[in-house]
């Protein structure tokens, strides 16, 4: 990246892997639980996140000398909540069918413990370009898992990827189906994505030793 | 030496000026984009009319096309001949009949004096008649709605649902259309007797081959969405069956 300096690039980098928000963190399990059994609501959910969270980094960082700490953690909730409304109503107006396919998920994204994290523990500390790649990179590590759990879910669960039948018919029994696959239902089921989340954190800490903590 | 953000009085400035700011903001984004959802919210609900009586875009197998929301208004006019509204004993011509709010509807009429407005949909498709009548009910999380158009006979010739917030994967698939096209042929009635269509599991029939045994395949992991399709058939249909027997003679 020659845009960036090295200590920039890092916070955009980090989070994708050595300092992933779910799996080194473990912050925003509960939306890569709920929304992952199919790959396009998984998409839309990280695209969103990533512009809540570079936004709302950038908003918090301009205002961080300015918020009465008693009361820091009402001021970002509200940032956020307005930045999620705005989403809300612009997709509605300008993308009405996709707002109709990620209804409750967007407002669900203020509830999500990175924002809050990230706000409180980066973007209050540190100037507005340095938290937009914070924001940016952690969204996107957090979007990473959400994609590859939600990949994995839909063709193992729907036998589909993006709605589009990769393995054949399974009604028709054609493709996979006609010796004898069968889609794995459980793959539906939120609790998967937990066990699918906790591969990717076996997977991730067996590659890089650093990674696993002693106690 | 304490930073004048500290101070109660600066903390309460700063609570009042935020929200007056955040709040005239969110006020004016919503106040300049509500023609524009409001649109959007009217198209939305004629293509899901048509799309029930079979005016759609559909392509052989695969995603629900609507007719697009630039088309939607004109063919509107030329496939709904009537729009009906059942109050009491009243019936009247509306225009608009296909904007009422069928929630507020069914919440006005919990007092038990206010008689509920029922919109009925009469179109006209190849030379056959259909009736489409709207639904609302309850799924897993939140609301679901649909249409469902019937010919004279009660035999359903296409449906159409949403939902507010069932679960992805799972119960929000009754907006699909391998979900949707099983109930086309399906009947309501039996003889004289109403039996609606049951969203059912293990009925042994996956494809949706046995047209005359009031029930479709149910999705799995989605008990408590199709139990409310169910429900909200049966409840809805009822509603309107004496009328429906007023329209046939």
């Amino acid at each position: 990246m020659g845009l960036l300096s090295k200590k920039d690039s890092k916070l955009i980098l980090d989070p994708l892997a050595d300092n992933n928000p779910i799996t080194i963190q473990v912050l925003g399990i509960c939306s890569a639980l709920a929304i992952t059994a199919q790959l396009k609501a998984s998409i839309v959910m990280a695209l969103s996140v990533i512009f809540v969270l570079g936004v709302g980094n950038v908003v918090i960082s301009l205002m961080r000398n300015i918020i009465p700490p008693k009361i820091r953690i009402i001021v970002q909730l509200i940032v956020v909540a307005a930045l999620v409304i705005i989403v809300d109503q612009v997709l509605k107006a300008y993308a009405y069918e996709l707002s109709k396919e990620l209804s409750v998920f967007i407002g669900l994204i203020i509830t999500n413990c990175i924002i809050m994290g990230r706000f409180e523990a980066f973007a209050l500390a540190n100037n507005p370009w340095r938290s937009f790649l914070d924001g940016i990179g952690n969204a996107a590590g957090y979007g990473l898992i959400l994609i590859i759990v939600g990949f994995f879910r839909e063709l193992l669960g729907s036998g589909t990827l993006l709605g589009i039948r990769v393995l054949g018919d399974p009604i028709a029994k054609t493709g996979l189906y006609s010796i004898g696959y069968e889609n794995n239902g459980f793959m539906l089921l939120s609790p998967m994505a937990l066990i699918i989340v906790g591969l990717i954190i076996w997977v991730q800490r067996s590659r890089n030793k650093e990674l696993i903590e002693e106690n | 030496m304490a930073k004048y953000t500290d101070k109660n009085s600066y903390t309460i400035l700063f609570t009042i000026i935020m929200v007056v700011v955040v709040g005239s903001l969110l006020a004016g984004v919503a106040q300049g984009l509500r023609s524009k959802i409001k649109l959007n919210e009217r198209y939305e609900k004629q293509q899901n009319i048509l799309y029930a009586m079979g005016v759609h875009d559909n392509e052989g197998e695969g995603d629900v096309e609507f007719i697009s929301t630039d088309k939607v208004e004109a063919e509107f006019g030329i496939y709904i001949k009537k729009q009906l509204v059942f109050q009491g004993d009243e019936v009247t011509e509306n225009k608009d009949a296909y904007l009422i709010d069928l929630k507020k509807e069914e919440t006005l009429a919990k007092d038990g004096v206010y008689q509920r407005r029922l919109p009925l949909f009469v179109g006209e498709k190849d030379g056959e008649t259909y009736y489409v009548i709207p639904m609302r009910g309850k799924g897993l999380w939140d609301a679901i709605w649909g249409f469902v158009a019937l010919d004279k006979d009660y035999t359903v010739k296409g449906v159409f649902f949403d939902h507010k917030g069932e679960t992805p994967g799972l119960g929000a698939e009754i907006k699909q259309r391998f979900f949707m096209d099983d109930f086309s042929g399906e009947k309501i009635m039996d003889g004289d007797s109403f039996k609606g269509i049951a969203v059912a599991k293990g009925n042994n029939d996956p494809v949706n081959k046995i047209k005359d045994d009031y029930e479709v395949d149910a999705l799995a992991g989605a008990t408590i969405t199709g139990d409310g399709v169910t429900a909200m058939i049966k409840k809805d249909l009822r509603m309107y069956l004496p009328y429906l027997k007023t329209l046939n003679e």
